[in-house]
């Protein structure tokens, strides 16, 4: 049984790795990683935000918004699928939220280390796209734990290495034109070219 | 505003302060899009509509939007916008509908349509944030579009699925596989900065200052 989430939790970190094999949360990935500092602060802030979203998404989906999930409150027939994307983005809007506010009441350390990256995960596209993904893959509620947890480590994993590899870069003689930008994204293909190894793999 | 500066408008993100080159929005649902046109163009279409038209509906209501609250006022136009996109494709074009997945839903997060109602909508007129929006929009698609071109003309050796090389042409799946877009927008930011010199980013660390040039003389080149 354990085996099972565990499964879960390395196929979601390596094989499909949310940042290198989906491509997700691309736009903080690579404007945020030039320090391996602020770069682990917000990996930290995606794993905890995952976590808490996809199970609760996973809630939603299952007991109202799926075909004959409102069977409970005597609504057999109805199909709320169609709000899908509105209520997950509101729970991720509203998850952020609070925890902002926990943080600030009672880790004060931890929310003046992450500061103006946590209402940033709001528009994250890794969060609403885990969500996306949970669903597809047709998880049940303790699977979507290990899925979320997994979603947001591999996230984290992925945008310390490039700010690690960015910090190196500082030292080399790059093109004009490839300076800065052009560059970390050549730079992220040949990382996701080297994930798509793992692809072989089978848990 | 004067003719001149609604074509500015217009043109401006195309090439020279293109989303995805200069302002590093919009990559996240980009690049998992762009192996077959077909997928690309219907992608485009729908971030173009979508991000023209929050833009415009945003700008209306900007003057009363309480300001502490505007994130979620923009999330939940935007996302009612982008329903119906994703909507209108299950009902017309299931087959590319279950191809994109859920990167029609993913244009909810995507920064251009965020980033664009923020700083340009919620503090311009209507007319010119949707010219603003289309701009925007047309400049990620020429990008896509653009990647889209060379991966599936070298990659499978065809275009909308119509064979163009023929026969002989072996397919090429380094170009097929997601990474290899990477390394093309990497490419096409090369070429868009040889010609804006001033798009070039500065040396965090200046190397010429720590590095000496080697004093070789003749005989330690073997000449």
């Amino acid at each position: 049984m354990f085996e099972h989430y565990l499964n879960i939790f390395i196929n979601t970190v390596f094989i499909e790795n949310i940042a290198l094999s989906l491509f997700l949360g691309m736009c903080t990935f690579l404007a945020i990683s030039k320090k391996i500092d602020a770069a682990f602060g917000l990996g930290i802030a995606v794993i905890v935000v995952c976590a808490i979203t996809v199970p609760l998404n996973n809630l939603i989906y299952n007991y109202v918004l799926r075909e004959g999930a409102l069977t409970w409150a005597g609504l057999p027939n109805t199909n709320l699928e169609f709000v899908e994307l509105i209520s997950y983005i509101g729970v991720i809007a509203a998850a952020v939220q609070i925890l902002e506010m926990f943080l600030d009441k009672y880790i004060p350390a931890l929310y003046n280390a992450l500061g103006v990256f946590l209402p940033l995960i709001t528009v994250n596209c890794a969060i609403l796209g885990a969500s996306l993904f949970m669903v597809e893959k047709d998880l049940m509620f303790t699977e979507s734990i290990a899925y979320g947890l997994g979603a947001g480590v591999g996230w984290a994993m992925a945008i310390v290495i490039l700010a690690g590899i960015r910090e190196k870069l500082k030292y080399s003689d790059i093109p004009e034109g490839l300076k800065g930008l052009g560059m970390t994204f050549i730079i992220v293909g040949l990382m996701s070219f080297g994930f798509m190894s793992f692809g072989g793999i089978s848990l | 505003m004067s003719l001149k500066q609604y074509k500015e408008v217009l043109v401006n993100p195309l090439i020279k302060e293109n989303p995805i080159t200069l302002q590093i929005l919009g990559i996240c649902s980009a690049l998992a899009v762009t192996s077959n046109l077909n997928v690309t163009l219907i992608m485009c279409i729908a971030l173009t509509s979508v991000v023209s038209l929050s833009n415009l509906f945003i700008s209306i209501i900007r003057n009363y939007i309480p300001s502490s609250v505007r994130i979620i006022v923009q999330m939940t136009i935007i996302a009612t916008l982008v329903i119906l996109v994703d909507e209108l494709l299950k009902a017309y074009d299931y087959e590319t509908s279950k191809k994109l997945s859920v990167f029609v839903g993913l244009i909810i997060t995507n920064c251009i349509v965020m980033g664009r109602a923020e700083a340009f909508a919620m503090k311009e007129k209507p007319f010119v944030s949707f010219l603003d929006g289309l701009g925007n929009g047309i400049g990620y698609s020429l990008i896509l579009i653009g990647v889209a071109f060379i991966r599936e003309l070298f990659g499978a050796g065809t275009l909308f699925g119509i064979p163009v090389f023929g026969d002989w042409y072996p397919t090429n799946n380094l170009l097929l596989l997601p990474p290899s877009s990477f390394i093309i927008i990497g490419l096409f930011i090369w070429l868009i900065r040889g010609y804006n010199n001033d798009q070039i980013e500065e040396d965090e660390f200046d190397l010429s200052k720590h590095s000496v040039a080697p004093n070789l003389n003749k005989r330690e080149l073997n000449v």
